[in-house]
């Protein structure tokens, strides 16, 4: 009975707010309308209306798919800074780095839906069921960490929240055995989802031991970004409590993470510029057009620019210590990391492909729009459950004040 | 196979409560039916008589003719092998043509098993530098030669390896096939293939109905939907029958050589003793059974 007075209970709670909080989900809701009419043109015409074709087989679905699982994978990983470092109220921070673990999970599994030709074949990957190809296929083995991942992540923030709105004291073992799962599965998933691509002798671009390293590092940097201007925001308009030492302490790790990036990827572009094999030529074509094709030049550059200009600005204390410098780097860094995976990671990949043909991928209207609808969903989500957490951690909405108000009636 | 039958009885339990509402929206039982279809390696003979049945009404419908449509499966003893001379092919791409009209790939959107590529003399096989779209008056142009690609049959296949439902798999006879019934499209094997020689049904396939071929294989050449991953399977629809691929038969100078790598008495069994042949991107260890030799 409790559950589904807290269910009705959290309904009120998600569309009550002030001005600003229905202009952002009426906004949220327009981009969703706009973002599924493209996926339904999708649906009814198939893949053909994006612009991926046998050459670039895979584009900006897959692109977008691999940034979420970065975000998942860093939001959670957060948590052992925070814990070794004395942040304040670990419990909080916990809390809303696995709602936001949870919403990219479900976004990024969503991005794999659209990409795929027959969405509604996906129990054919599933063991029992259908014929899972385990443990021979990478994708298999995603689609089975990732699950796992949003089913711990899930209940650690379902348990905590459930149990605060009840009055309860929640289980402190099952919890920390959870968290500490956790971390090692979070570094798994982003793992797992680069030797989806990594270990395929047919595209050079990607076939490097770098390429998990390289995901984690820059996984550091976009996925704290989005937790940095998330707990400003928190700590401006609820009574969550973070001290101005945390944050810096977030982006000073942040820092760390874009050095590792930075090293990787020299150490990477050293080996292939002076090797100067055929291999090369994804990463002309990334970075400087192969003839006429330079498509996705701009795209690799703004990439670089937006991460160095970040890297400045939270390397020099004066102004990772200033909030005004500290939030345009968040948002350069988040901007460079997601660039990268979006674009600069699939596409060149398959530029030229296995033939050496070049075929000129860009995302069509439609990807752009099924992209936005699944973002939007994914904001959406993230905005009601952190409105329900805000409203149980903060607000003293629990069973008590549920009661107290029936009463009143 | 008696976990089978359940797994599959209660599969279809489920199927009546949740596809009701299909079911009533104009969706009607064989459709519900084929989207509970197994993978086509669990199927027993009479389903697959069946399922084969089924498709050759549904082909009849749609296309207004009558389909033969077989599962025929790989013969003892044999191990298909290609042999193709590179110094006799002349660029003419009738291979490409007529493997287009005998395995109904779709015209438009346009769907091709095999891409002949122009490489310049100087350069020998370089791939960066070849060109698949030549369009001269005439070929054989004066300092190219052509080569050209399609499925090159791995002894060792990635595509396989990393498909998430075993959706594709190599036949006993060496045959790499898709069950296109059971594949998601989810494209990973066309990322893993080196070779470029699997296609996906981007769109809707469409085929002129005067020009279907109406003997095909289910694992073969039989019409797809989009949304699926299709490649050359050396016309299993022929090669099963004691044909040769069509390929092979179109090629105006003898270029292309088919055969049973197991008996050594066949032709490409004897261009492996005599003549000196190489494989397509051999450090990748694919170990294809397509052959590429100079005559």
């Amino acid at each position: 009975m409790n559950f589904t007075r807290f269910l009705t209970g959290s309904l009120k709670i998600i569309f009550q707010g002030g001005k600003p909080y229905f202009a952002w989900l009426i906004l949220l809701t327009i981009l969703i309308l706009w973002g599924g009419y493209g996926y339904y043109g999708q649906l009814t015409d198939g893949l053909i209306t994006t612009n991926m074709r046998d050459s670039v087989s895979w584009a900006f679905y897959i692109g977008n798919f691999t940034f979420l699982v970065g975000v998942a994978a860093a939001a959670v990983m957060l948590v052992i800074p925070a814990y070794i470092y004395h942040w304040g109220p670990i419990k909080e921070i916990v809390i809303f780095g696995e709602l936001l673990a949870v919403c990219a999970v479900i976004m990024s599994i969503a991005f794999v839906v659209v990409d795929i030709g027959h969405p509604l074949r996906f129990w054919h990957m599933l063991p029992f069921i259908g014929t899972m190809n385990f443990p021979h296929s990478i994708l298999a083995w995603d689609f089975f960490v990732l699950l796992t991942y949003f089913a711990i992540n899930a209940t650690v923030v379902i348990h905590l929240l459930y149990s605060a709105f009840n009055k309860k004291e929640y289980n402190k073992k099952l919890v920390l055995f959870l968290v500490l799962a956790s971390i090692p599965m979070a570094v798994g998933i982003h793992t797992v989802t680069a030797f989806l691509f990594n270990a395929l002798p047919a595209r050079p671009f990607w076939n490097s031991a770098l390429l998990a390293p390289r995901f984690l590092a820059s996984a550091f940097c976009s996925g704290p970004a989005i937790l940095l201007i998330l707990f400003q925001l928190l700590r401006k308009y609820t009574k969550f409590e973070i001290k101005n030492e945390a944050l810096f302490t977030i982006a000073e790790l942040m820092v760390y993470s874009m050095f590792i990036y930075l090293f990787f990827t020299v150490a990477e572009l050293f080996k292939e510029f002076y090797s100067g094999t055929e291999h090369l030529l994804y990463w002309e074509y990334l970075l400087f057009g192969l003839g006429d094709n330079k498509e996705i030049v701009f795209y690799s550059w703004a990439s670089i620019i937006f991460g160095v200009i970040a890297f400045f600005l939270f390397l020099i204390p004066k102004t990772r210590k200033n909030f005004v410098t500290l939030n345009i780097g968040a948002v350069l860094i988040y901007s460079s990391v997601y660039i990268e995976k979006g674009m600069a990671l699939i596409i060149p990949g398959f530029t030229p492909d296995v033939l050496g043909q070049i075929y000129v991928y860009k995302p069509s209207m439609t990807e752009v729009q099924t992209a936005v609808m699944i973002f939007s969903l994914g904001s959406l989500l993230f905005t009601f459950l952190t409105k329900i957490a805000i409203a149980i951690i903060f607000e003293g909405y629990n069973i008590d004040s549920l009661e107290r108000k029936e009463r009143k009636k | 196979m008696k976990t089978d039958n359940n797994r599959r009885s209660f599969l279809k339990n489920i199927s009546l409560a949740t596809f009701s509402t299909l079911a009533l929206s104009g969706c009607n039982m064989k459709e519900i039916d084929e989207y509970l279809q197994q993978n086509f390696r669990e199927l027993t003979d009479e389903e697959k008589d069946e399922i084969v049945k089924n498709l050759g009404e549904k082909y009849k419908k749609r296309y207004g003719k009558d389909f033969h449509v077989s599962y025929k499966p790989a013969m003892e003893g044999v191990l298909f092998g290609y042999a193709l001379d590179i110094s006799r092919c002349i660029g003419c791409r009738k291979c490409v043509t007529a493997c287009v009209k005998e395995n109904n790939q779709s015209r438009d959107p346009q769907i091709q098993w095999i891409q002949v590529l122009q490489m310049e003399k100087e350069k020998g096989v370089d791939l960066a530098h070849s060109d698949v779209h030549y369009n001269p008056e005439k070929v054989p142009e004066k300092g190219y030669f052509y080569f050209p690609v399609q499925c090159q049959q791995c002894r060792n296949p990635q595509c396989v390896t990393v498909c998430p439902a075993k959706a594709t798999w190599q036949e006993k006879d060496g045959i790499v096939v898709v069950d296109y019934n059971w594949c998601i499209g989810c494209r990973y094997c066309m990322a893993a293939c080196p070779y470029g020689a699997r296609h996906f049904n981007w769109g809707e396939p469409n085929i002129p109905v005067e020009e279907i071929n109406t003997e095909v294989h289910y694992l073969g050449n039989r019409p797809r939907q989009k949304g699926v991953v299709e490649k050359c399977t050396f016309c299993v629809q022929r090669t099963r029958e004691g044909k040769y691929p069509t390929c092979v038969e179109i090629c105006p100078v003898g270029a292309r050589k088919f055969g049973n790598l197991l008996d050594p008495e066949s032709e490409v069994r004897y261009i492996l003793d005599n003549k000196r042949v190489l494989v397509l991107k051999q450090e990748l260890n694919t170990q294809p059974k397509f052959y590429y030799y100079f005559g």
